[in-house]
């Protein structure tokens, strides 16, 4: 264990990083919390007062925060859904032996690196534009009427470009969950000649349980504040079908210059944000005494 | 470890992983081959996939029109400004944490990773306030601080991760050798510590390069990086498919090959090493 002097020295070389986090976290949501309070707006200064309440009573009771609320849910849920299925049969696939397979498993995780301003412009225009699209060009080879994605199924779209990006992440991690599974357990699973159903759900399912939660739970965090995605595709529209609650309160603030309520919106989103955070700092919490 | 795999399987799973990784992968590839189209030729049903007149045109277009080189240095600039600068903050802490771990070091490490936790939109009010009164907005300094706060619990948790795993035996061993401080930390504890810190700071820089909250929200010019580059392409504006596409390359090109070198390290980093 460390001696005083030390102890000393590693309180110094911690202090800076406490510090500056400290600030980071404590000065932005003290002001949000205060200017929840306060009716304020940007394009009519000096009048700020204190109105208590109000702005959350206008903000939780507006249509439009049921509505975004739906929507991020939706939007989390269905992303979530699809990256952890899809991601742990393509890891199940990837853990094969087979010819190429680095090469294959770097187009797989490639998207994890597009940054989301150009997956979400590339998938509009080139993939999902209902005349020139490949989407629509497929549609008609095979005699269907291509869709007009961001017009018809707005959200369904964004929900894909997500999902596509967030993909490879779910692949990557469930993939190296796999490796590290026990050689002789999969040999002796071989050699017990075990169904590939009993397999998958008595051996592999199991193991892949702890990373799965560490999946979604990571997930959630950066699913829960989807903004580029929305801000170069829909803007939020075609009405709110597709403003979730971030993009809702950056209207509010950037666009309508209502500092008040957007603040009490940021309240709202920091309070769900930190329910998924709740646990996913005990889940990693735990891993540190392993 | 070589499994005897029958032959028609192996087959199987050779053509569906390649399927697979041809269909996640197919969004990039389809943007890297209209980018080299001309304007016309992007827009043409069937779609055209090798068989077109290959041009450079585009790249020439994007950098006179919107000034590519411009924001490919912010983007440089911020995200390895803001991950050295984390890094300064950082490698001391995870450092004490690592070798001389106290009884409140648990703790400290996760509350680091709480502030994590705190959507960006909670704070975007008070810090764009904040940021136009002491005229920080559009600039390249107000978000390398920015952006260097938001991944400095990463940065710690990585490092730490990586700190952790370095033998103690070792510097024993050295320190009965009676070598000298300065020669410690330049013969035994840097070599073992560097592919840790090499790892954090590409895995962080990617993270940095492709955030786009702060970056579309803060800057509007002067400042802007690759991400605000992009978004300016999203105004329809007739045929501009091609031009998009090269932007589009060339905005990813980069991180994506740092991405690809990185792979390894990803896991465990975005994981606060959960799983490894």
């Amino acid at each position: 264990m460390a001696t005083q002097q030390t102890r000393a020295l590693g309180r110094i070389l911690v202090a800076p990083s406490v510090v500056l986090l400290f600030v980071w976290m404590i000065v932005p949501l003290a002001l949000t919390i205060y200017f929840s309070t306060l009716r304020y707006n940007l394009l009519n200064p000096g009048v700020e007062r204190f109105i208590g309440a109000d702005n959350y009573i206008y903000f939780l009771s507006d249509p439009a925060f049921i509505g975004s609320l739906r929507n991020t849910l939706v939007l989390v849920g269905s992303v979530l859904a699809i990256t952890v299925v899809l991601g742990m049969l393509i890891a199940l696939l990837l853990d094969q032996e087979f010819v190429g397979r680095s090469v294959v498993r770097l187009l797989v995780i490639a998207p994890f690196f597009v940054m989301p301003t150009v997956s979400a412009l590339v998938w509009k225009n080139l993939l999902m534009h209902p005349v020139s699209g490949i989407f629509a060009w497929m549609a008609t080879s095979f005699g269907f009427t291509p869709i007009d994605w961001f017009a018809k199924v707005p959200m369904l779209a964004i929900i894909l470009i997500v999902a596509w990006q967030w993909l490879p992440f779910a692949t990557l991690i469930l993939l190296t969950a796999l490796q590290s599974l026990d050689n002789e357990q999969k040999e002796a699973a071989e050699m017990d000649d075990t169904g590939a159903l009993p397999y998958l759900f008595y051996i592999v399912l199991p193991h892949l349980a702890r990373p799965i939660t560490v999946v979604i739970l990571i997930q959630t965090i950066f699913l829960l504040t989807v903004f580029a995605e929305i801000f170069v595709t829909t803007g939020g529209g075609p009405g709110i079908q597709t403003t979730n609650i971030a993009f809702l309160i950056y209207a509010q603030a950037l666009l309508q210059y209502d500092v008040g309520g957007a603040s009490a919106g940021g309240i709202v989103a920091v309070v769900l944000a930190n329910i998924v955070a709740f646990f996913l700092v005990r889940l990693v919490g735990k891993n540190l005494e392993a | 470890m070589a499994r005897r795999v029958p032959r028609p399987r192996a087959i199987v799973t050779t053509v569906l992983a390649w399927t697979v990784g041809f269909v996640i992968f197919f969004p990039i590839l389809w943007t890297v081959l209209t980018s080299f189209k001309t304007e016309l030729e992007a827009f043409s049903t069937p779609p055209k996939f090798l068989l077109f007149k290959w041009t450079m045109e585009n790249y020439a277009v994007v950098q006179e029109r919107s000034d590519y080189f411009a924001h490919v240095w912010n983007s440089v600039v911020l995200s390895f400004g803001s991950v050295l600068l984390a890094m300064l903050i950082a490698v001391p802490a995870a450092w004490a944490m690592a070798f001389a771990p106290t009884e409140r070091t648990r703790g400290t490490l996760l509350w680091m990773l709480s502030t994590k936790m705190m959507p960006p939109v909670g704070v975007l009010v008070p810090i764009y306030l904040i940021y136009r009164d002491l005229g920080l907005l559009d600039s390249r300094v107000g978000l390398i601080a920015l952006l260097c706060l938001a991944n400095l619990p990463i940065v710690v948790w990585m490092l730490f991760t990586y700190f952790k795993e370095i033998p103690k035996g070792v510097l024993e061993a050295s320190r009965m050798d009676g070598i000298g401080t300065a020669r410690e930390i330049m013969f035994v504890l840097a070599p073992m510590a560097l592919p840790g810190i090499a790892s954090t700071i590409l895995l962080n820089v990617i993270l940095a390069w492709n955030e786009a909250f702060w970056t579309l929200n803060l800057t509007t010019s002067k400042a802007a990086p690759l991400t605000a580059f992009i978004a300016s392409y999203s105004s329809p504006e007739g045929l501009f498919w091609a031009k998009l596409s090269a932007a589009s390359t060339l905005a990813i090109a980069p991180i994506l090959v740092l991405g690809w070198l990185t792979q390894r390290q990803l896991v465990r980093g975005l994981t606060f090493g959960a799983v490894k």
